[in-house]
């Protein structure tokens, strides 16, 4: 099993330095690089400290949602006698993002050192990194790296001989894109229905076991150790001129490219340099019809939306999208757009937890609006109910998953409005739907 | 807790498999954390999770078998009744889809000879299922069969793969 692409001149290798080496992921192979290092530094240092490096670098959550992480683990409470937990989320599970998965199978103990400086950051002593049942092999390869952690003792009672507890617990998941959300993941956890819970109370105050918890993201953590040996400034500096969006970021390319896989770019990189000189751009003959950038809950950019793109946070919001998760699914001009769509929100139908009626409703007429539009039966009204549907859908439910599942809806009808029309005009003709 | 047996169920949890879940419990402050871990203990043993499995995890972790069966309920990837000697997930959502995954689930019942998704083939040597998004959409189309993580299967590959499994 090779790492699929040799690094290209637009990428910034920080976090996939050593993806592919097979040595990176043994504990000698990782401290002859460097590893372990950073702990080394942020057991002597205070928690405060820690967290005002990390704010200094500007890292932002690597998840999706892109929220400062060292004001997130400023929010932890100090000196309230009760544990903390740090939850780090391995559920990767947005559709287009496959990014969190060569960090865990590559170097898995970039992460583990960076959920154990997290765990000093909030004064958590316990971290459980959950990851999704399905990545079986990513799973074996953390697990035998944490093993060797604590062989090694640079887990356990005595931390690096730090005389500090660090203990870092992997937890499998079982099979349910919800559990992707911070509050899902922390009852998933606890062995209970991943269904999400009300915000307030946040985990901050109230999360795992009912203890103050602080839930990051896979890629999030493993950047920590590098913003430690390196320091904030340098961090903050991988940037292409916008001091908000600083550092590295994993993109998986998916779909019609000619070299999908996952690149590490700078924050700033224009979109077309990566998908036309990294990924190869489209396949031979093939144009570009639509890019969804950052995981299948933001909003579908146009080619001409994609050419005036930077690829950062603020950089894709200008150009009506998000940077999410980093997912990034092209589509070149053979995509039956409104089949795509369908398809996806039969994915958000089926993973609904159904705790709130906008989204156990919603996103199945949804689904059987659209699939019925693929059949040939659709009727001239139904996008106009789609967008009905989706308004109700939107700002409605205790998590994101209903608004993600109108996400797409509503920004392919706005922009591939004719393909819609096809279907219900009769000028395409009908296709079945599913296997 | 008494336990109503269903059906002739014999115990996974007695000896090693029963030590190595105890070794788990210092790790969590409640037992209930204990019931994802518990329940992929047994479907490792046994291939599923059968009724007598769900009481036996249930009087263990002192819940209800009630719970245990809401909580089984809620994951994909638990199976509650038998499935074929190996069992195949296919991930068809977009990014997949794009490249030809239908392809590849239709290519899979047709050569499984399991005919329709989520039946188990005539010989007992296969279950297909569609699922949704694997997380390996760069390298479409990922298969998982039984453990193995299987990237960039075509349709036409598909015979070469399930010769693999027999």
């Amino acid at each position: 099993m090779g790492y699929p692409h040799p690094i290209h001149s637009s990428e910034t290798p920080v976090l996939s330095t050593h993806f592919g080496v097979h040595e990176a992921r043994t504990y000698a192979g990782w401290v002859a690089r460097g590893g372990y290092e950073a702990l080394r530094k942020a057991l002597t240092m205070t928690p405060e400290q820690i967290v005002d490096e990390v704010k200094a670098s500007g890292l932002r959550g690597r998840g999706g949602a892109g929220f400062p992480t060292g004001l997130k683990w400023s929010f932890m409470p100090k000196d309230d006698g009760k544990p903390h937990y740090l939850c780090c989320n391995a559920d990767e599970s947005e559709p287009g993002t496959f990014k969190d998965r060569e960090i865990l199978r590559w170097t898995p103990h970039a992460l583990i050192e960076g959920c154990a400086i997290g765990a000093l950051a909030i004064r958590a002593e316990v971290s459980y990194i959950y990851i999704r049942g399905e990545y079986t092999e990513p799973y074996h390869i953390l697990q035998a790296a944490v093993d060797e952690a604590y062989a090694a003792g640079a887990l356990g009672p005595n931390a690096l001989g730090s005389g500090k507890r660090l203990e870092v617990f992997v937890h499998r998941g079982a099979g349910a894109y919800i559990c992707g959300e911070e509050t899902a993941l922390m009852n998933s956890l606890e062995g209970r229905r991943g269904n999400p819970r009300i915000k307030p109370p946040f985990p901050a105050v109230s999360g795992l076991f009912g203890q103050p918890t602080t839930i990051n993201n896979v890629e999030t953590l493993a950047a920590v150790p590098h913003i430690l040996n390196r320091g904030a400034a340098w961090y903050a500096g991988l940037c292409l001129g916008n001091p908000k969006s600083t550092g590295t970021k994993l993109i998986s390319v998916c779909g019609h490219v000619q070299r999908p896989g996952t690149y590490e770019i700078t924050m700033g990189l224009p979109m077309r340099e990566l998908i036309y000189d990294a990924c190869g751009g489209m396949l031979p003959g093939r144009t570009l019809k639509a890019v969804i950038p950052g995981g299948s809950s933001v909003p579908i950019m146009t080619p001409a939306e994609v050419d005036a793109c930077v690829t950062d946070y603020e950089g894709i919001a200008a150009q009506g999208s998000l940077l999410g998760s980093g997912g990034m699914i092209v589509m070149d001009d053979s995509t039956d757009i409104v089949y795509q769509i369908m398809r996806l929100a039969r994915f958000y139908a089926h993973e609904s937890c159904a705790q709130c009626t906008n989204c156990r409703e919603g996103t199945g007429w949804t689904t059987r609006i659209l699939e019925r539009i693929v059949r040939g039966e659709g009727k001239a009204s139904d996008l106009d109910l789609l967008m009905d549907l989706a308004e109700n859908m939107t700002g409605k439910t205790i998590c994101v998953l209903s608004d993600s599942c109108a996400t797409p809806v509503v920004s392919g009808i706005q922009k591939f409005r004719a393909d819609f029309e096809a279907y219900l005009s009769g000028a395409r003709a009908p296709a079945l739907v599913g296997v | 807790m008494t336990v109503h047996e269903t059906e002739s169920h014999e115990p996974v949890f007695v000896g090693e498999t029963l030590a190595r879940l105890e070794a788990l419990a210092p790790r969590y402050p409640t037992r209930m954390a204990l019931l994802l871990p518990a329940l992929w203990m047994v479907q490792e043993a046994r291939g599923w999770v059968s009724d007598g499995a769900i009481h036996e995890v249930a009087a263990l972790l002192e819940l209800t078998p009630a719970y245990v069966r809401g909580v089984i309920t809620f994951y994909t990837m638990y199976h509650t009744h038998p499935v074929g000697r190996h069992f195949i997930q296919v991930c068809t959502t977009s990014p997949c889809n794009l490249c030809g995954a239908e392809d590849v689930a239709r290519a899979l019942l047709e050569h499984t000879g399991c005919g329709e998704l989520g039946t188990t083939s005539p010989d007992g040597r296969f279950t297909v299922m569609e699922v949704e998004c694997l997380g390996a959409c760069g390298f479409a189309t990922p298969l998982i069969i039984d453990d193995d993580f299987i990237e960039g299967v075509t349709a036409a590959g598909v015979p070469a793969v399930l010769a693999r499994y027999t």
